[in-house]
């Protein structure tokens, strides 16, 4: 094994982990947006309501990732309608059809964790809202979202990890992504395992780096449970 | 005690599997090719490979009395799985260069090529004003490579798994131009995607690019066995009747 051409490539590397960085950041900002509507539908008591978010949620989580792009970038562009839409300036990018795959993809996945941490406050809080009198409107402001933001957070971290593993499908529709670029770099020094290493070694750095910041995040959003364990109420 | 007997009793079965897999591989030959340039390589529609390499393979196998086997395998991973012995030899309209070269050996060529430029009917095409026009290729190939050394900063380019995508590109209208090699193009050419919308754009070029076959680095033992084969079926007319099922000219 030869390390120069790391050291020769890396910067080319960082280049495309930058890429890679700012598909996850775009996809798993406007995933998080759409989820809310998404997983709040998805737990209305109107059946119709339910069943729009359910057929989403089972398309997008129920098929793989891969083909999602596939049809996103290939298959949308062989339809005249679409190559003379409006939206094909957009739809023309290559980053464009990733962002667009990955965020109806990390919005299914996200808004059944967001459903699943709604529906995970205990009924007493619900009830104790309704009994002071709150609207509907105000018991989500003010308690079950606050509450299902501090119950989500290490299933949302998880998410945005396997977003992160995901976007290196971004290379097979030409975007030189952290894998794209080292698929580009060994095509010339025919050396895949001291670049795949070293862009693995960059895989592991950005995911620690998401770790790091949700194990922060958990700790201030759930303190509150950190001092209730402490006091156990002693028996007299 | 127990979970010792088991994990000996599984690293013994495991050596048994490998040995008896390297004794098989010793009197067969793998050939792997890609199967996605055709004519040289496809899948037709029963999923096996077909073309001219995959042709070639046969006759060469039936020549050399080999047991011979066909696999396909992605293009970049072609030659990353030559070097871990997972197939013997690479048929797949491999140019034979000098990078490659210091990670391979190749035999004799059984065919020559050639790069040549295409586009869509009627657009003009000069190499010098090539500024915001997007030019596609394979990765990982003579084109590709040829792009990246003339054309960085000059033109946008792209680059993709496979040819197919490629095509699929050019079609939407998200190339201006494909480099690729002349021959699959002509072939494409005349296909219903290609014949009418698109043509060649200029002449072709590196008219000295010979197509190989890869093997091992130091495997002369096959690399020998192959071109003796190479000749045989070439003096022996069987390349020509190959040659003629997909080209009316001669590409050797």
């Amino acid at each position: 094994m030869d390390f120069s051409v790391v050291v020769e490539y890396f910067p080319r590397l960082l280049e495309g982990a930058w890429v890679s960085f700012q598909l996850v950041i775009l996809s798993v900002v406007l995933g998080g947006v759409f989820a809310l509507p998404i997983a709040l539908a998805r737990i209305s008591p109107i059946a119709w309501v339910r069943a729009i978010p359910f057929a989403y949620i089972f398309f997008f989580r129920g098929t793989p990732l891969l083909v999602q792009i596939f049809l996103v970038y290939y298959g949308a562009s062989q339809f005249e309608v679409v190559r003379e839409s409006i939206f094909w300036p957009i739809l023309e990018e290559p980053f464009w059809c990733a962002i667009i795959a990955f965020t109806l993809n990390t919005s299914a996945y996200t808004a059944e964790i967001f459903r699943g941490a709604i529906q995970a406050i205990p009924q007493g809080e619900v009830e104790a809202c309704k009994v002071v009198g709150m609207s509907k409107v105000q018991m989500y402001r003010r308690v079950l979202l606050p509450r299902a933001f501090g119950i989500v957070l290490p299933a949302y971290g998880n998410e945005i990890i396997l977003m992160l593993k995901g976007s290196a499908l971004a290379s097979t529709i030409t975007i030189l992504d952290l894998t794209g670029m080292a698929r580009t770099i060994i095509a010339r020094t025919y050396t895949p395992m001291e670049i795949f290493l070293a862009a693995g070694a960059i895989y592991l750095v950005i995911s620690i780096v998401i770790i790091a910041l949700f194990r922060q995040i958990e700790l201030r959003q759930n303190r509150y449970l950190g001092t209730l364990s402490i006091k156990v109420p002693e028996k007299g | 005690m127990k979970l010792k007997k088991i994990v000996l009793g599984s690293a013994l079965l495991l050596t048994a599997a490998i040995s008896s897999v390297s004794v098989q591989a010793a009197d067969k030959v793998r050939f792997a090719t890609e199967g996605a340039w055709a004519p040289f390589n496809f899948i037709d529609s029963s999923g096996n490979a077909q073309g001219f390499d995959v042709d070639i393979a046969r006759a060469l196998c039936s020549r050399m009395e080999a047991d011979c086997e066909i696999v396909t395998q992605d293009w970049d991973g072609l030659i990353p799985g030559l070097k871990v012995r997972k197939f013997d030899a690479i048929i797949a309209s491999m140019s034979i260069t000098e990078e490659r070269m210091k990670v391979v050996d190749f035999t004799n060529k059984y065919y020559s090529g050639g790069l040549r430029f295409m586009g869509r009917v009627g657009e003009t095409f000069d190499l010098d004003a090539l500024e915001g026009k997007t030019i596609g290729a394979q990765r990982a190939t003579l084109g590709a490579q040829y792009l990246e050394d003339n054309f960085t900063g000059k033109a946008d380019l792209k680059f993709y798994d496979n040819q197919d995508n490629v095509y699929l590109d050019l079609i939407s209208g998200r190339l201006d131009i494909v480099l690729s090699d002349e021959l699959p193009t002509y072939n494409w050419l005349k296909t219903a995607e290609g014949a009418s919308k698109f043509e060649f754009k200029g002449n072709s070029f590196m008219k000295n690019d010979e197509i190989g076959i890869a093997v091992r680095k130091g495997d002369s033992e096959l690399k020998a066995k192959l071109n003796k084969a190479l000749d045989a079926i070439i003096a022996d007319g069987t390349y020509a009747k190959i040659n003629g099922r997909y080209f009316p000219f001669s590409i050797y």
